[in-house]
């Protein structure tokens, strides 16, 4: 199984459906990866488009309040579980870590495969939920979880699927990272998205079996009537909280580090510049999948924890804002007296700093209890969630597809479309997410279909806003297909970027490299401007 | 990894006698009321025969420090997810 060259469509020149569906190609089960998590982030933008609709009115008019509390326990589920979780490391990072570091392959080219049909499988388990659609918001909660009608057990099990296909990526990522890197690929010479992918391989494998036997304890007290959260048998529903948040918050830190690690990447090669303190952000990457695991007490603060946890948790949440701090600082010192281009992957980059700090910024509020008390449940909470996961981790993503979309592809996208749309999602975010933070700390609850006619006016702004971003996708996703369709030819290496995975063909062949290269200095000795690395 | 010689069979035959000890001892410490002690005693041989199958059937007795990092990292974390929820059910 072999791309032939002559044909200038490399890892793409076999066709039909098997030539994909038994891949071992680490490249074609990324760009599957990629497929099929994008369809579900549309999915989830139309569920986001239907909440924002219900809300014009501050009375419910077009849905009945259970059909809302389905939409936005599906907007999350879908967004988190389905796209945001495996978009980045399993799409992107499948695609580029062996060509960032000089490999063929994974290290276990069919546990990958085995990876993407199980995560396969835990979608459709996840559809077959909809039969009797969840309605305990993407949390799961105990008690109500419990009890609900609602088909929790079949959703928790699709989610328990996609988790094990998540364990199994990150541990293929972690050998491959460990054993494959290619001759003189030292570990400071690693390219930063390498760092930010290993960090989140870590967590992956770490955290993600918690939440798996999290959902089949719950699954058991549903099914078999054992009380593990159930106050009147015994059980604690706290408890369950404490499980699931020792997954979920640190799988914040999966979504985040892969899209740092983009970011680290973009940035020195339209700057112009090597990046500035290369070990501080590798190292900051380790040191936020290590102190991710020390707060998730930092979601439970109102619910009913012993005052010593709670300010056990408060302490240690601030100490996350250092490192990520520390890999901000370091961006805008790449930047600074740099040779800077805008190009499409560049502005958001760029927009994933400013948007990102928004977000970080908007942090300690909610990790100090006393303003946690009255902004839990809010739409701060909602707006700071989404500064830093659609503004932070999705942008870096788009970044990271028009990055690499000649690569993947070997077409050139249309530029000028590209900016059009970016300036887009720049507007329309700011102006849906921003308006949240000014209702939310004025005391609007979040997961309600109804509110006081107060906040209408910035819930229609917020609604118009949602329209703006989701045209702006509209048009990204069309330039992405008319860029298949109907782009220039790509040459190997467009942006004149010095790490491996340019050093290929576009699109690169099977086996990625004619020969594996070997390493003799870092990625990032940018020099000269604009022209072709000495 | 001489899964095959006369050495290592023995050694396998000694781990799972082990096992089999360790499991009938669980079982009767279960008929003694201990109190909260139960649950520690429980806990305690069950740690000892899962070192025991990690040492000797998973091989982890003669692996390299980079092996030992992944298979001791998680105990970390096991430890802390352990501790922070004892820090608020227990002081509740």
């Amino acid at each position: 199984m072999t791309g032939n060259p002559e044909t200038g469509r490399g890892y793409l020149a076999e066709r039909g459906w098997r030539s994909w569906a038994y891949t071992l190609d680490h490249k074609r089960i990324g760009v599957m990866y990629l497929l099929t998590t994008i369809a579900f982030f549309l999915v989830g933008g139309v569920f986001a488009l239907l909440l924002r609709l219900e809300l014009l009115s501050p009375q419910a008019k077009y849905f009945s309040d259970h059909t809302y509390n389905v939409f936005f326990t599906l907007h999350g589920a879908m967004m988190i579980f389905l796209f945001i979780i495996p978009a980045i490391p399993s799409g992107l990072g499948n695609f580029f870590i062996p060509m960032h570091i000089g490999a063929r392959d994974v290290a276990f080219p069919r546990l990958n495969l085995a990876s993407y049909w199980v995560f396969v499988a835990g979608f459709l388990v996840v559809l077959a939920s909809l039969v009797s659609p969840m309605d305990t918001g993407w949390t799961f909660y105990t008690p109500y979880s419990a009890k609900t009608g609602a088909a929790v057990a079949t959703l928790s099990f699709g989610i328990f699927l996609i988790g094990m296909s998540s364990i199994l990526t990150g541990l293929n990522f972690i050998v491959t990272i460990h054993k494959l890197r290619a001759p003189g690929m030292s570990w400071h010479r690693l390219p930063l998205f390498i760092w930010g992918m290993y960090s989140t391989s870590i967590i992956q494998v770490v955290a993600t079996p918690v939440v798996g036997v999290t959902f089949l304890l719950l699954a058991l007290e549903r099914l078999v009537g054992v009380a593990f959260f159930d106050p009147a048998k015994g059980g604690d529903p706290v408890l369950f909280q404490h499980f699931f948040w020792f997954y979920s918050h640190p799988v914040v830190y999966v979504m985040i580090l892969p899209a740092m690690g983009i970011v680290s990447e973009v940035i020195p090669v339209f700057s112009r510049k090597p990046i500035f303190g290369y070990a501080a952000i590798a190292y900051s990457s380790l040191a936020i999948a290590f102190i991710g695991f020390l707060v998730w007490g930092h979601h439970m603060f109102t619910s009913a924890m012993s005052p010593l946890a709670n300010a056990i948790f408060s302490f240690l949440t601030f100490f996350v804002a250092v490192p990520t701090a520390v890999k901000v600082f370091n961006w805008i010192a790449t930047l600074y007296k740099g040779s800077i281009t805008f190009e499409s992957p560049m502005l958001y980059a760029l927009t994933f700093i400013f948007l990102f700090i928004i977000g970080g910024l908007t942090g300690p509020f909610l990790a100090a209890l006393s303003t946690n008390v009255q902004l839990h449940d809010t739409y701060f909470v909602v707006a700071h969630f989404h500064y830093t996961m659609m503004g932070g981790t999705v942008m870096g993503f788009f970044a990271g597809l028009h990055y690499w979309f000649p690569k993947m592809t070997g077409k050139m996208l249309n530029e000028k479309v590209a900016r059009i749309a970016w300036a887009l999602v720049f507007i329309g975010f700011n102006v849906t997410f921003f308006t949240m933070f000014i209702v939310g700390t004025r005391g609007m609850p979040r997961r309600y279909a109804e509110y006081v006619p107060k906040f209408h006016a910035e819930n229609v702004v917020s609604t118009v806003g949602s329209a703006i971003l989701a045209l702006g996708i509209l048009v990204m996703m069309w330039n992405f297909v008319q860029g298949l369709r109907k782009g220039a030819r790509a040459p190997g290496n467009p942006w004149y970027a010095l790490s491996l995975e340019w050093q290929s063909a576009s699109p690169p062949e099977t086996e990625n490299f004619h020969e594996v290269p070997t390493v003799t200095a870092w990625p990032y000795g940018y020099g000269t401007p604009k022209g072709p690395p000495a | 990894m001489n899964h095959g010689t006369t050495g290592a069979r023995r050694t396998y035959i000694a781990v799972y006698a082990a096992l089999v000890a360790l499991t009938i001892v669980t079982v009767s410490v279960s008929y003694v009321d201990l109190g909260m002690m139960n649950v520690v005693v429980a806990l305690l041989i069950a740690s000892a025969k899962a070192s025991l199958v990690a040492l000797f059937f998973m091989h982890l007795k003669g692996e390299n420090r980079l092996v030992w990092g992944f298979a001791l990292v998680p105990i970390l974390f096991l430890l802390l997810i352990i501790f922070g929820t004892l820090v608020d059910t227990q002081l509740r």
